[in-house]
C-alpha cells in the first residue's frame, strides 16, 4: 500500500517525454519476480516446481537484461539542445 | 544455526536496500538529466536482490538456476537491442514474459502447498495466476498485432462483450471456489486456461490506435500479479516492485484514456469498429488542395514558427531521420521549429518522443499537447506527418463523431496546415478528417520519408530562399 502510494507520487511526476523508458524500466524492475523463481528452482521440492521455476527464471532474466539495456539505450538518446539543466 | 540466521538477516537487509533503490530509480527517471542514474540504481537493486536470494538457505541445487540465468541473459540481450521502431512490440513481449514468470511460479506454489493453503493465500494466489495468465496471452496478442503478424484491425462479432465477460466471470467463480475449498485441486488448471483464453479474446477487438492504452493496462496487470505473488511468498520486495509497476501502468492507462476522452471500459469493450460504419458512409469526394515538395519547401522557408506533428505514420515510414534533416535545415534559416506530440500518438506512451530522440532531436523541442495548443494561433505552419485522428477538428465540433470530445492538437488554428499522407484513405479509426478539406490545409501526398526528403532537398537547393 505504502509502496503503491509512493510509486503513485513518484510516477506522476515523470514527464510524458519519458513514458516509454518508464514503462521499460518498470518492466525490468517487475522482473524481480525472479527471486521467487530462483528459490523454486533451487529448492528442488518437486520436479514440477524445478521445471516451472527454471522456465520462470529464463523469462524473468531476459526481461531484466533486455529491459535495462533498452531503457539505457533510449535514455542515452535524449539530449538537450543547449546545456542540460541540472 | 547462527550462521543461517545471519544469512536470513543479510537477505532481508539486501531486499530493503533493493526496494529503496527501485523507488529512487523511478524518482530519478522523472527528469532526462538524472534518468540514466535511475537505470543504474535499478540495476544495482536488482543485482543485490538476486545475489541475496542466491544465499537463501533453502536452495540446495544451483545447476538449474545457473543454466536459466545464462539462458535468460542470452535471450535478453537481443531483446534489448531491437530497433527503436520495434519498441512497442518488444514492450508487449516483455509484459508477456513477466506474466509468464509470475504464472509459472504461482502454479508451482499451488501444487507445492495445496491443499494446505489459507484462504488469504489462496485468494491472492488466484489473483496472481488469473492476472498473470490473461496478461501472458493478451500481451502476446498485442505484440503480434504490433509486429503485424496478426491483423491490426479490430475483429468484432455480435455478443463479443458478453462472451468475454462470461469467461472472466467463470475465472472469478473458480477463484472463489478454490479459495473456499483449496482441496478441490482439479479446479486449478481451469483457472489458468480460462484467463489464457480471455487474454486472447480481450485483445482481438482492439485496434492499433488503442494500443497505447492497452499496453499500459497490461503493464499494470503484470505489476499487480507480481505484487500478488509478493503476498503469496511473503516478500516485501516483490510487493514493492509489483506495486510500482502496477501503479505506473495504471497511471499511464488513465492518462491515455483521458487523452482519448474514453473510459477504460470503453477502450476494452467498445472497439471503434461498430461506430465508424455510420460515420464513413455518405461522404462524397470533396475538393482538397494539394501541393508539391517545392511549394511546401517555399512555404516552410518563409515561416517564422513551425510546429511538426508526428504520428504513427512517421514511425511506419521510418521518417524520423529525414524529419531531423528538415528540422536542421529550417533551424539554420532561423525558423523556430518545435514538435507537438499528442499523448496517444504512436503505439505506446511516449513512442514519438523516443523516435525523435533517436534521430537526435533535442528533447526540449518536444512539447506536449497543452504547451503546443496555446501557441497554435501564432504558428505559421503546422506540418502533420503521419498523424490523423489526433488532429481531427471533428473531435471539437462534431458531436456525432466517434472521437468527439477527444483532446486534439489544434493544428487547424495555425495559419497554414500541411499534411503529409499517402492517400485520402481515412486513418486507422476509419473516421473522415474535415481538416483535409479546410482552405488553409495543403495535402502533401506521398510517402512521409520520401516527401520530407524532397522538401529538405528543395530547401538545400535554393539556399537563397526567401
Amino acid at each position: 500500500m505504502l509502496a503503491a502510494f509512493i510509486g503513485f507520487e513518484v510516477i506522476r511526476r515523470v514527464s510524458p517525454l519519458l513514458h516509454t523508458p518508464l514503462m521499460s524500466l518498470t518492466n525490468a524492475l517487475d522482473a524481480i519476480a525472479v527471486v521467487g523463481a530462483i528459490i523454486l528452482a533451487g529448492e528442488g521440492k518437486s520436479t514440477l516446481s524445478t521445471v516451472l521455476g527454471t522456465i520462470a527464471i529464463v523469462a524473468a532474466t531476459s526481461n531484466i537484461v533486455g529491459g535495462f539495456i533498452i531503457t539505457d539505450r533510449m535514455l542515452k538518446m535524449f539530449k538537450a539542445s543547449k546545456t542540460p539543466k541540472p | 544455526m547462527t550462521n543461517l540466521a545471519g544469512s536470513d538477516y543479510t537477505i532481508e537487509v539486501l531486499y530493503v536496500i533493493a526496494a529503496g533503490l527501485f523507488i529512487l530509480s523511478l524518482k530519478w527517471l522523472s527528469s532526462p538529466g538524472t534518468a540514466r542514474r535511475g537505470v543504474f540504481a535499478g540495476e544495482l537493486g536488482m543485482l543485490l536482490a538476486i545475489v541475496g536470494t542466491l544465499f537463501h538457505k533453502g536452495i540446495v541445487d544451483y545447476r538449474w538456476i545457473a543454466i536459466a540465468l545464462v539462458l535468460g541473459s542470452i535471450i535478453g540481450v537481443p531483446l534489448g537491442r531491437v530497433a527503436m521502431t520495434a519498441v512497442p512490440q518488444r514492450t508487449a513481449l516483455s509484459h508477456a514474459f513477466g506474466a509468464l514468470c509470475v504464472t509459472l511460479v504461482g502454479t508451482a506454489e499451488f501444487y507445492l502447498r495445496a491443499p494446505n493453503v489459507t484462504p488469504f493465500i489462496m485468494g491472492v494466489l488466484s489473483l496472481e495466476v488469473i492476472l498473470g495468465s490473461l496478461t501472458f496471452t493478451g500481451s502476446l496478442m498485442a505484440a503480434g498485432k504490433l509486429q503485424e503478424i496478426l491483423p491490426q484491425r479490430p475483429i468484432t462479432y455480435k455478443g463479443q462483450n458478453f462472451v468475454n465477460l462470461g469467461f472472466l466471470g467463470i475465472a472469478i467463480v473458480l477463484a472463489v471456489m478454490l479459495t473456499l475449498h483449496p482441496e478441490r485441486m482439479y479446479l486449478f488448471p481451469a483457472m489458468i486456461i480460462i484467463p489464457l483464453i480471455f487474454g486472447v479474446l480481450m485483445i482481438i477487438p482492439i485496434g492499433g490506435a488503442d494500443m497505447p492504452t492497452v499496453i499500459s493496462l497490461l503493464n499494470s496487470y503484470a505489476g499487480l500479479s507480481a505484487a500478488a505473488m509478493g503476498f503469496v511468498l511473503d516478500s516485501k520486495l516483490l510487493i514493492v516492485a509489483g506495486a510500482l509497476d502496477g501503479a505506473s501502468g495504471f497511471i499511464l492507462s488513465v492518462n491515455m484514456s483521458k487523452a482519448m476522452n474514453r473510459s477504460f471500459t470503453n477502450v476494452l469493450f467498445g472497439a471503434f469498429g461498430q461506430e465508424q460504419a455510420t460515420a464513413a458512409t455518405g461522404q462524397e469526394a470533396r475538393p482538397v488542395h494539394s501541393a508539391t515538395p517545392e511549394e511546401a519547401a517555399a512555404i516552410l522557408a518563409a515561416a517564422n514558427k513551425v510546429v511538426i506533428v508526428p504520428g504513427y505514420g512517421m514511425a511506419v515510414a521510418q521518417a524520423q531521420h529525414k524529419v531531423r534533416e528538415l528540422y536542421d535545415a529550417l533551424t539554420k534559416r532561423g525558423v523556430d521549429v518545435t514538435f507537438g506530440i499528442h499523448p496517444v500518438a504512436g503505439r505506446m506512451p511516449g513512442h514519438m518522443n523516443v523516435l525523435l530522440a533517436e534521430a537526435d532531436i533535442p528533447y526540449d523541442k518536444l512539447l506536449d499537447m497543452d504547451q503546443v495548443n496555446g501557441d497554435m494561433p501564432q504558428t505559421d505552419v503546422a506540418l502533420v506527418i503521419g498523424a490523423n485522428d489526433v488532429t481531427n477538428p471533428a473531435a471539437r465540433t462534431d458531436a456525432s463523431s466517434p472521437i468527439y470530445g477527444m483532446p486534439i492538437l489544434d493544428v487547424d488554428k495555425a495559419h497554414t496546415v500541411m499534411v503529409i499522407k499517402r492517400s485520402m484513405n481515412p486513418g486507422f479509426a476509419g473516421i473522415d478528417n474535415p481538416l483535409y478539406y479546410l482552405d488553409n490545409t495543403l495535402m502533401l501526398f506521398g510517402d512521409a520519408k520520401a516527401f520530407v526528403g524532397n522538401i529538405v532537398k528543395e530547401l538545400a537547393g535554393n539556399s537563397g530562399g526567401h
